[in-house]
């Protein structure tokens, strides 16, 4: 049996497969065992409760689907009280995700997640900063610069940016959540988009705009996780179309330490698991011992292109 | 684990009318057993060269048993999800994983229930008809549809007794207030230890201004169906105070008089 442990920083995980933020709640405990997880990660929680968007809050596209449920939440205290204890018994480490409007309001967030419990924070910085005039934190490299600033010197808990696709150049991004002290990096959060009933002239969902996430965004973000691997030394954790291990084993070719699974559970509630299994099959398939093996493993030829050049040029 | 995939072949596949099809499947475990009134399913449609529907589809029962593996919807063709499941031929395997949700109450001590469905709202009342029949439950039915060619009361009946109101659109008489008027009737001469609907927000919402104290079955667009992705929220007044539930885990059965007029955008 392969060893699939991987580590993030500090946190060991025993296998790389973890739900996205937002795709994942105690409800699935009736879909699969959770413990058989990476780790946990929960939907955003924001520090003022939220009621969240207007219905229709998804709609299915090509291969994917959009959404835009507004991030409702209950609030921090609610978070501790009510939902972290689910998970008390369950032996993967549980992820917290914060959402914030401010970069202050973001490290308050931390201080408030750094209880017993709760092994890492995901920083959604991909959600609207109200001092950029609603930009996302993680569109502005000195956004996301400020932001994870704040949160490192309000907790000592692990934190993970997670970056939005909707950029030019990635890896700018990704090195300004470094210099800041991010502990990893989750590559990437949805795709802005649109969609159009024609029959009745009205956008799709109730918020007009909303996220594209499924296998047809999962080519853009293992190219996105091959810059961010490239860019930066710490952990780059992939999330974007994953549905089986095959997938999943691509993005770890890519440069991903670890992947997220996200809508392929809103299609089968035990993707998670199915995709664990795949990637001990993959492993025992290709004889690879240790699944780390795999990061960043992609097989390029550095000089394809100039024995490509040479070989045109000599039958010019 | 309690809530899984299973690939299930199709038994039968027909037209009931026009638009809509019954479907019976054969599972590979015992569902019947694991599924109540009300409850329902995520279908994945099969994707063919016109329609590829990327999510599942819910939908709820329409026939559960006899049989511990049997299993059937009655569905209208209506949408993308739908026209590729249609093409489904007996033989086949369809995907789907459940069942879901929480069901209608029911108990085998009442005397009489009175079901009000609209159109195919009828499908997911109609394995209440075999649980009040085996119990000796009189069951009332106010059956409303676009035209006599869409009533399907013997769909919906499958020869249990019952005494049926039909009202169309084709002759005026499911306009409200023709409704309102015969609801009104209905209740003066029969007492019900139960009221459900399905299948319309008209006519919930006039049995909510009725004060009619009883169940509704409700539809709102899902993706996981397991209270995880938030989508399928409706809002709802419980105790003086607005509340937002998620339709596939808290419902999708609700009381009438919870339910709050929804708002419509765009």
């Amino acid at each position: 049996m392969a060893d699939l442990r991987v580590n993030i920083g500090t946190l060991i995980l025993k296998n790389p497969v973890m739900p996205a933020s937002g795709c994942f709640a105690y409800e699935y405990e009736q879909a699969l065992d959770l413990s058989r997880l990476g780790a946990l990660v929960t939907k955003s929680v924001t520090p003022k409760s939220r009621i969240g968007n207007p219905v229709p809050r998804v709609c299915e596209t090509p291969a994917g689907m959009l959404n835009s449920i507004g991030l409702p939440s209950h609030g921090q205290r609610y978070f501790l009280e009510e939902i972290a204890p689910h998970y008390s018994a369950v032996s993967a480490p549980l992820v917290a995700s914060v959402s914030a409007d401010t970069a202050e309001e973001f490290g308050m967030a931390c201080e408030v997640f750094s209880a017993p419990g709760i092994a890492a924070i995901e920083a959604n910085i991909s959600c609207p900063n109200l001092e950029a005039d609603g930009r996302a934190f993680a569109m502005s490299a000195t956004d996301t610069h400020a932001a994870l600033h704040a949160m490192k010197k309000r907790t000592r808990l692990p934190i993970w940016a997670k970056l939005t696709p909707n950029v030019t150049d990635i890896a700018e991004i990704a090195r300004a959540a470094e210099d800041a002290g991010a502990d990893a990096l989750v590559v990437a959060n949805t795709f802005l988009a649109m969609a159009i009933d024609p029959e009745t002239r009205k956008p799709r969902l109730g918020n007009v705009m909303g996220g594209l996430s499924g296998p047809a965004v999962r080519p853009l973000i293992v190219r996105m996780v091959f810059q961010c691997h490239r860019a930066v030394k710490i952990p780059v954790i992939g999330c974007g179309g994953i549905v089986t291990a095959e997938d999943a084993v691509e993005h770890l070719l890519a440069g991903a330490t670890a992947v997220q699974v996200g809508t392929a559970s809103f299609l089968d509630p035990a993707a998670m698991v199915r995709i664990i299994e795949g990637l001990e099959a993959y492993c025992g398939r290709h004889g690879v011992a240790r699944i780390a093996e795999l990061i960043g493993a992609v097989s390029i030829d550095p000089g394809i292109t100039d024995r490509w050049l040479r070989l045109a040029q000599q039958s010019g | 684990m309690k809530v899984e995939s299973h690939s299930c072949e199709v038994l039968q596949h027909d037209w009931v009318n026009a638009r809509y099809k019954y479907l019976r499947l054969r599972c590979p475990a015992p569902l019947a057993r694991a599924t109540v009134a009300g409850q329902f399913f995520q279908l994945a449609c099969p994707h063919g060269e016109t329609e590829q529907p990327f999510l599942r589809r819910p939908m709820s029962v329409y026939g559960i048993g006899p049989q511990d593996e049997r299993i059937e919807f009655l569905y209208h063709v209506k949408g993308v999800g739908t026209r590729a499941l249609e093409r489904l031929r007996p033989g086949g395997t369809l995907e789907m994983f459940g069942p879901l949700g929480r069901g209608f109450r029911f108990s085998p001590q009442w005397q009489r229930i009175l079901l009000v469905a609209r159109g195919v709202g009828l499908a997911t009342m109609a394995p209440l008809v075999p649980l009040a029949a085996r119990a000796g439950v009189g069951i009332t039915a106010l059956l409303s549809a676009r035209a006599p060619s869409d009533l399907m009361q013997e769909e919906f009946l499958r020869g249990a007794p019952a005494q049926v109101h039909a009202v169309y659109d084709s002759d005026g008489s499911s306009a409200v207030d023709r409704v309102e008027a015969l609801l009104r009737d209905v209740l003066l001469r029969q007492r019900f230890d139960m009221v459900y609907t399905c299948g319309s927000n008209r006519l919930l919402f006039l049995m909510q201004k009725m004060q009619m104290r009883g169940e509704a079955a409700l539809e709102q667009q899902m993706a996981c169906a397991m209270g995880v992705c938030l989508s399928c929220v409706r809002l709802f007044n419980e105790g003086g105070e607005k509340v937002f539930r998620r339709v596939c885990c808290e419902g999708p059965v609700f009381p009438i008089a919870t339910v709050s007029g929804e708002v419509q955008f765009g």
